[in-house]
């Protein structure tokens, strides 16, 4: 009756655990003034949860925690956690308050007993701080206390209804559950699941020799919750699950911005170059360049002054540095001036979720813009293949959701990736861009070719490019398909050298051809000018000879008329004249 | 018996729940029966002293803690197997001689 009461009342408010993940699966946190029960085996990580819960109220929302600690004591409890950076101890002058409730080992029994001494001074000291938030760790220690099953039952209740009163977030853990190894009876707790508005299981389990924990909740009345297994790591900052991002509200920002792969006439190839915030996937076979073509990438993020990081799965990062920088892909400047970092975590041992949660919070810890994964099929070989998968979507949707660029490069098994697919994680599925590097043996060579699969969203050349690394960098090279043969390398060079002489002949030729031409036509040139004078000449000649027949026959006129008139003969007149004109 | 030394108890109870009232005539009766008045009593009701539970480290109530003689010893529950009581507190062989 009362809780029905107050769950009206509290409008399904929601306590947020600070646990990266949790709050998402359960869309807010624990549920606010209501009690949950967490149960786990033993190591499942039930405290660390209930401490992380206390420090998120007591540190970031101003709600002060209680910490009553049935098993360990406060001491160890506060020691244990060190490792996280929590500062524990400044927080528990105040805020913070951890009661030590251990049932010491001469405890003597006479009769029966309950709760409300304590529950009676935890209340005068919930008054006293203002706590919102109280965590009962391990409450089965006490229940084993109590005879049988009935007054368990009892004192839950009490603790319950306390709870309730106080209108205080609580957390209750125990042992059980999960595995095997739990403390006693089978479940002992069904009667606990329904009764608290809240039910989370932490398990903890070896597959293969690798060790997974997933958390996952039961119930939630009054919220919608993620109803699926989450895997969790503990790591460094505590507790954190990894969960996929669920689609809904925060749809991502897509973008329409390009960044260069490193490689101009990659960019080229696809129209631009990456997508910012696309996942892009280069598979290939060892040797292929592959780590080479994602550190051109990571050098051009660099460039522009991006905060990148490097995970170097492979081989050291200054390994990895000093082999870019024979192919002058010079990293060591931007490693030292912190914007680009260098991780390299060679062998390492666990799940691939725990390599996800430690990729995720390095690259947040770096603000890191562009992050390159080499190769990325490591997480599939450490833990078994079906998280890995579920690891790589969720690397992926978190890249996405962070406007994060992401190059991965895959190593493709030789013996069954002789087929140009699947990858061991089938990121290539689901990546958006997927470049192919691999080997043309040919001639008694081995030529790297690059060929871009897919890349979407974009036009991109689907020509077989050759990848040729010199000591100036990274470039690409056209290859010559001659009678339905891709040449590559020493032939494809013997092609642009044939080609080469045959044009310089050509040019040759023409220039030859050219100097005769211009002799006959200086010939003719000459030709027609002699001629030009000859003509000239002839002309002259010709008028010359007119005139000379002209006054010749002027003269013979001239001389008849004179004879006429010397011989004096009656002369015609008009003859004279004409003569004379 | 005059040279017996003095037992002190200190009883930590919740208000007047059923086992905390089956303690306090449990106790009064023990200590009646077997120590006549060599003992001293101290009730202390958490609900309207929560505060002193933290003390002592008691967090289940009825608490029984025996101050004096040295050990000292702490008992849980409402008392009522009086044969257990006696033994705890070392008054069990007396109880066989009277």
């Amino acid at each position: 009756m009362i809780r029905n009461k107050k769950r009206t009342n509290e409008n399904n408010a929601k306590a947020s655990t600070g646990i990266p993940g949790f709050d998402e699966v359960t869309h807010g946190g624990l549920p606010q003034g209501r009690t949950t029960l967490l149960v786990g085996g033993p190591g499942s990580g039930k405290t660390l949860f209930g401490l992380r819960f206390l420090v998120e109220g007591a540190r970031e929302l101003g709600e002060p925690g209680i910490f009553v600690a049935f098993e360990e004591t406060a001491k160890r409890v506060v020691a244990n956690a060190e490792a996280f950076g929590w500062e524990l101890p400044k927080l528990q002058r105040k805020s913070l308050f951890f009661l030590d409730a251990q049932p010491s080992a001469e405890l003597i029994h006479a009769g029966e007993f309950d709760l409300s001494g304590m529950l009676a001074a935890l209340g005068a000291q919930a008054d006293e701080m203002g706590a919102k938030r109280i965590v009962f760790d391990a409450i089965d220690i006490v229940l084993a206390l109590l005879p049988d099953a009935t007054m368990r039952r009892r004192e839950i209740y009490r603790l319950q209804e306390w709870l309730l009163e106080r209108e205080m977030t609580g957390l209750i853990t125990a042992k059980a559950g999960g595995d095997e190894a739990s403390s006693f009876g089978p479940n002992p707790f069904s009667f606990m699941h329904f009764m608290v508005d809240c039910a989370v299981t932490l398990n903890h389990r070896v597959a293969l020799g690798v060790s997974q924990r997933n958390l996952r909740v039961l119930k939630y009345r009054g919220s919608s919750f993620d109803e699926n297994e989450a895997p969790f790591v503990i790591g460094t900052s505590g507790f954190d699950v990894a969960i996929a991002r669920t689609l809904g509200p925060k749809e991502i920002n897509v973008s329409q911005e390009r960044v260069s792969s490193g490689v101009k006439r990659l960019d080229t190839m696809l129209g631009g170059g990456y997508y910012r915030g696309a996942s892009v996937l280069i598979t290939g076979f060892p040797g292929t360049a592959k780590t080479t073509l994602s550190g051109a990438f990571a050098e051009a993020a660099c460039r522009r002054g991006e905060r990148t990081m490097f995970f170097s799965f492979d081989s050291d990062g200054s390994e990895v540095v000093r082999n870019l920088a024979s192919v002058n892909i010079r990293l060591d400047r931007y490693v030292k001036s912190g914007v680009l970092r260098m991780i390299s975590a060679r062998t390492i041992s666990g799940s691939a979720e725990s390599l996800l949660v430690r990729i995720k919070s390095l690259a947040r810890e770096h603000k890191a813009r562009c992050v390159v994964i080499d190769p990325v099929s490591t997480l599939a070989k450490v833990g078994n293949e079906l998280t890995a998968h579920g690891v790589a979507e969720r690397l992926i949707d978190w890249s996405k959701a962070d406007g994060m660029t992401l190059v991965c490069t895959s190593l493709l098994d030789e013996m069954n990736g002789q087929l140009e697919g699947g990858t061991p994680l089938q990121i290539s599925t689901i990546a958006d861009t997927w470049i192919h590097l691999n080997y043309l043996v040919q001639a008694g060579e081995r030529n790297r070719g690059l060929s871009i699969i897919k890349s979407r969203g974009t036009s991109h050349s689907n020509q077989v490019r050759e990848l040729i690394l010199t000591d100036d960098g990274v470039t690409l090279a056209d290859i010559y398909t001659a009678g339905g043969e891709v040449l590559m390398g020493t032939m494809r060079w013997e092609k642009e050298s044939a080609e080469r002489v045959a044009k310089e002949v050509a040019e040759v030729a023409g220039k030859l051809k050219r100097v005769s031409l211009d002799a006959e036509e200086a010939v003719l040139e000459v030709r027609a000018k002699s001629l030009q004078t000859e003509l000239v000449a002839k002309q002259v000649e010709k008028t010359l000879l007119e005139r000379t027949t002209h006054s010749l026959k002027g003269e013979q006129s001239r001389g008849r008329i004179r004879m006429r008139e010397l011989r004096g003969g009656d002369v015609m007149r008009s003859k004279r004249t004409g003569g004379k004109a | 018996m005059s040279g017996r030394a003095l037992f002190k108890f200190r009883l930590y109870v919740a208000g007047d729940t059923q086992n905390s009232v089956l303690a306090r005539a449990n106790l009064a009766s023990i200590c009646e029966t077997h120590l006549r008045e060599h003992y001293q009593i101290e009730i202390v009701d958490v609900l309207r002293e929560p505060k002193r539970g933290l003390v002592d480290g008691v967090f289940m109530t009825p608490t029984l803690l025996m101050l004096a003689p040295s050990p000292a010893k702490k008992i849980v529950g409402n008392l009522s197997q009086t044969e257990r009581v006696l033994q705890v507190l070392g008054l069990e062989s007396m109880a066989a001689h009277e």
